[in-house]
């Protein structure tokens, strides 16, 4: 294998910066990814860093149903995100609307409109799930297996 | 080894690009991992400030609609180009390079620059949070140059010379303590950490002007930052340290009391909570006026 793509793929396995975002969650998931970051869980170990900015970031972790009013942040969230990104989707709400589902206002699942990589399911998923989910996204993102990788290489 | 191979040699191996960078990264990982053991963590592995790097270089770069292309992506290589001139100026143990009359002129403008270049990223991509930290940037830089410009000046004056091959061999005197305590006030905020990370603040303008940057020039900032390290604890080892003779022990002199500065620096900033900008200026204006006009003074007066 070529050196320096050996090298960047490392790289992407061993730096995986997140962004979490809401999509109309009851913040009960975005309250378990603080703990990752706390001297308990301690999340740099494994190089992930918060971020800010989706621009700055490698995994996007989605928490919440997908509500009508949140599902064009969320995409346009997506859409700023430079490739190559994997998503995480957080919580059963995400997955199946959870206690939302059937809602009018809920406009899920997330994979109606975003391809995700990853599902950590639970209410809330403890923190050990979440940096696992994270660990397997940036495997992911390091062997070219996320959906954006994949759509790249075949267009 | 005629002039021009010289000056190649010093831009790319050592002191620049590649030493430094070297250097840079470690001093980066110092800094969080020191700071993860002050939180009671276990922080990141050596390696992790070089893979944060190589990753962002493999990046795709997405560009804001109403940004300029060309400085978009001008203005990162310039600040690296920029501080990597400024090390090779500099006369740390095995520069190639020697020091000419005014070069401590023109090392403080190549360290403007990459400050320049700071702020011109926040207000060239258009986000608001960028052209907040952009004018935190350019009025922060208005106090930190108070004491910074005072304490090398008055080493100058020490030395009696513009040039820093004389001022790293000048005697010892009260002025140089005088111009070491104005030149670490200066420190903190030169590398925007608390309590001055005043222009970068993250959570409150979520990442300061490099909000819109991402992938390889992301990565050219980043290094910009880490070789900015490096500079300034060169200049602090030419202007504070004085040089033993031997090369082997000037060499450790070095790598010991720049590994004290930017672990010094991390405490600061990992026991202190940010200041407001109108605060740190005043800071800057007070405390570091005092210290610049002492250390002017005692350089006067010796």
């Amino acid at each position: 294998m070529n050196p320096l793509a050996w090298l960047l793929n490392l790289s992407r396995r061993k730096s995986p910066w997140i962004y979490c975002t809401s999509a109309g969650s009851c913040n009960g998931c975005d309250i378990e990814v603080g703990p990752c970051m706390s001297p308990r869980y301690d999340a740099e170990q494994l190089g992930v860093l918060r971020q800010g900015s989706p621009k700055h970031a490698d995994i996007l972790l989605i928490t919440g149903p997908v509500t009508r009013r949140s599902r064009d942040a969320l995409l346009a969230v997506y859409a700023q995100m430079p490739g190559p990104k994997a998503v995480v989707a957080l919580g059963s709400c995400p997955a199946s609307g959870n206690v939302y589902a059937r809602s009018p206002a809920v406009d899920g699942p997330v994979s109606k409109y975003i391809p995700v990589d990853v599902w950590v399911p639970g209410c809330p998923p403890r923190p050990q799930q979440i940096l696992a989910g994270v660990a397997q996204a940036a495997q992911l993102l390091a062997r070219g297996l996320t959906a954006d990788q994949k759509r790249e290489a075949a267009s | 080894m005629n002039e021009l191979a010289r000056v190649a040699f010093a831009l790319s191996i050592w002191p620049g690009m590649l030493g430094a960078t070297a250097l840079g990264l470690l001093y980066l990982w110092v800094a969080r991992k020191l700071t993860a053991r002050l939180q009671g963590r276990r922080g990141p592995p050596f390696y992790q400030p070089l893979f944060d790097l190589v990753k962002l270089l493999g990046k795709r770069t997405v560009v804001p609609r109403d940004a300029n292309r060309g400085l978009f992506y001008a203005l990162p290589v310039v600040a690296v180009a920029a501080t990597a001139l400024g090390l090779v100026v500099v006369p740390v143990p095995g520069n190639p390079v020697p020091s000419f009359p005014g070069d401590v002129v023109l090392l403080l403008f190549l360290l403007e620059v990459p400050v320049f270049c700071d702020v011109l990223a926040g207000y060239v991509t258009q986000s608001i949070y960028g052209q907040v930290s952009a004018m935190r940037e350019g009025v922060l830089m208005l106090g930190y140059n108070v004491p910074f410009l005072g304490a090398v000046v008055a080493m100058a004056q020490h030395a009696g010379s513009f040039s820093l091959s004389e001022l790293h061999g000048a005697p010892w005197g009260a002025v140089c303590a005088f111009a070491a305590i104005a030149f670490l006030l200066a420190i903190p905020a030169r590398l925007k950490s608390n309590p001055f990370s005043i222009p970068n603040a993250e959570q409150e303008i979520v990442a300061g002007a490099h909000i819109e940057y991402n992938g390889a020039p992301l990565a050219l900032f980043e290094l910009s930052h880490a070789l900015e390290v490096v500079l300034l604890v060169n200049l602090f080892m030419v202007l504070f340290v004085p040089s033993v003779g031997d090369p082997a022990t000037d060499a450790l002199l070095y790598l010991a009391s720049s590994i004290a500065l930017v672990c010094a620096v991390t405490a600061i900033a990992a026991l202190t909570a940010r200041m407001t900008v109108v605060r740190a200026f005043r800071f800057y204006w007070v405390w570091g006026g005092i210290a610049a006009v002492a250390s002017m003074a005692a350089a006067v007066v010796s």
